[in-house]
């Protein structure tokens, strides 16, 4: 299945989703070393994002978060690419100067995909294709 | 968003891959906030300068860019006095990092005065009617409400691409129709100096992100109105307010929806309510010290000695340019440090109450560096630190 969406920051990359519904910051609920999830508020709490489609609502939180991301990535725990329902400034800015493929304004369903299935995210066709 | 046939050149990668990305993040801010096209700033002010805040994260990404600065840029506070860092109690790892971090913005062109009140040291970098990319919110509520410049709180890295491709987004502050007033703020007082941050204090927690139009029974001056501006983006997010006969106007037959009174008992309540006479460190300068201030604080001091721990933040071109009063502060005993404050330097974080004249600081002490905060004029500051409370 092939949804269209609007780029944010450029790329290509394909891997295994990793869904929630809760927003996430950066700074605080990602260990920057490891790429796992330590809020255990969090739903995603003990997964790691390393290689995966991360697809959540939004960004939240401190605009340090921007700079976490860019240290995921640096350290090959970043995610493959990140697809949000209304991207905000902390994950654009992240997502740009990281060089992570990041797409928004895909329909809200998106939410609902199970974790595992095989998303590629294509900024030049601004569409996600699902397996 | 509309780009221009240079801009799309540098969005294509055509001047290399530092300013395709730096595009990037300013077109992508463009696009979530709905801008037409970019504009040219005068002036760049870069958050994301303490290392405190930014850490290895945030050095990294800095170190790693490459380019110039195409517009004349300085930078937020560090977390430490860049020389007398020692005698703040800095640890060497730490300052070694925020040396490296002012290096690597010093590579990118950018000038290195660290301050949050750019506007004390250089005229030329915001004038009325001028765009401007700048981060420091205490800065930026200045910039738009008292200088009549234009400027939206952008953070470390959205400023960062301004200033190496000269541009911003045209949305939100730069533009008339986000700039009316919502609030209208009668206060029947008869304030005065750190009043007017207890004033901001009280207004950000009410109007929030709102555009308050002060009544006022005085007329503030420069300091006041730095010091309203700052504790109203800390307690809010305040990014631009009018005073009536006292800054630019807004635009024009705008009125505000919202009404509130404030009394000279609201002020004193903030007094009441933070008491700072048990403080073990006394703060001063935030936003950073003007050259009136430290003359006032030099008189107030008038050769005693400090039985507390008493800081003067301000800015490096402040302190060189009157050496006097420097030293007749230091003198006391007080300690004028210079490109940092207490909000951003770690060296805040082993007392256990700082007393403060400002209502930015009130906000930010207790989260930002775990100590209690107290809240007093400037004279009930300096009594404190003589020990004649």
């Amino acid at each position: 299945m092939e949804i269209k969406c609007h780029k944010v920051a450029s790329g290509c990359a394909s891997g295994p989703a990793l869904v929630t519904k809760d927003s996430i910051s950066f700074l605080g609920n990602v260990n920057p070393e490891t790429g796992v999830v330590v809020d255990p508020a969090h739903e995603l709490f003990g997964q790691c994002i390393a290689g995966k489609v991360l697809i959540f609502p939004g960004g939240k939180g401190s605009t340090v978060g921007s700079y976490v991301i860019y240290q995921l990535k640096k350290r090959g725990v970043a995610p493959a690419a990140m697809i949000n329902l209304r991207s905000e400034p902390i994950v654009a800015v992240g997502a740009i100067i990281s060089g992570i493929p990041l797409v928004d304004r895909v329909a809200q369903d998106i939410l609902k995909l199970k974790s595992g299935v095989l998303v590629e995210v294509d900024t030049d066709r601004e569409t996600v294709t699902i397996e | 968003m509309y780009l221009s046939r240079e801009e799309e050149a540098v969005s294509r990668g055509e001047r290399g891959e530092t300013l395709r990305r730096m595009m990037e993040i300013l077109v992508a801010l463009g696009d979530i906030y709905g801008a037409e096209r970019l504009i040219p700033v005068r002036s760049v002010q870069i958050a994301g300068v303490s290392f405190k805040n930014i850490g290895d994260a945030g050095l990294e990404w800095i170190m790693d860019l490459s380019g110039r600065v195409v517009v004349p840029s300085i930078l937020n506070p560090a977390g430490m006095d860049l020389c007398r860092w020692q005698e703040m109690g800095i640890a060497e790892d730490f300052a070694a990092k925020q040396q490296a971090t002012i290096e690597a913005y010093r590579r990118l062109g950018v000038t290195i005065d660290c301050t949050c009140t750019p506007y004390q040291l250089y005229d030329s970098l915001a004038r009325q009617g001028d765009h401007l990319a700048w981060s420091e919110s205490s800065a930026v509520s200045y910039a738009n409400s008292v200088i009549g410049a234009r400027t939206n709180r952008e953070g470390g890295p959205s400023a960062l691409a301004a200033a190496l491709v000269g541009k911003t987004p045209l949305f939100g502050y730069h533009l008339d129709e986000n700039r009316k007033p919502t609030h209208l703020v009668n206060v029947d007082a008869n304030l005065k100096g750190s009043d007017f941050g207890a004033l901001g204090f009280l207004v950000g927690k009410i109007v929030k992100d709102g555009v308050p139009l002060f009544r006022l029974q005085v007329k503030p001056v420069k300091d006041e109105l730095k010091a309203l501006g700052a504790a109203m983006a800390a307690s809010g997010s305040v990014a631009l307010y009018y005073v009536d006969g006292v800054t630019p106007s807004p635009p024009n037959d705008s009125e505000p929806g919202e009404k509130i009174t404030l009394q000279m008992s609201d002020i004193d309540e903030v007094y009441e309510k933070y008491p700072g006479n048990d403080a073990d460190i006394v703060a001063l300068g935030c936003p950073h010290c003007s050259h009136e201030e430290l003359q006032r604080i030099a008189e107030l001091l008038e050769e005693g000695k400090v039985q507390k721990e008493l800081w003067v933040c301000t800015a490096r071109k402040i302190a060189d340019s009157c050496p006097d009063l420097v030293k007749r502060i230091e003198e006391c005993g007080a300690r004028v440090f210079c490109d940092t404050c207490m909000v951003v330097s770690p060296a805040s974080e082993r007392y256990q109450k700082m007393m403060v004249n400002s209502g930015k600081a009130l906000v930010y002490i207790p989260g930002l560096c775990g100590v209690r905060a107290g809240f007093g004029s400037l004279e009930e500051c300096i009594s404190v630190a003589l020990g004649r409370n």
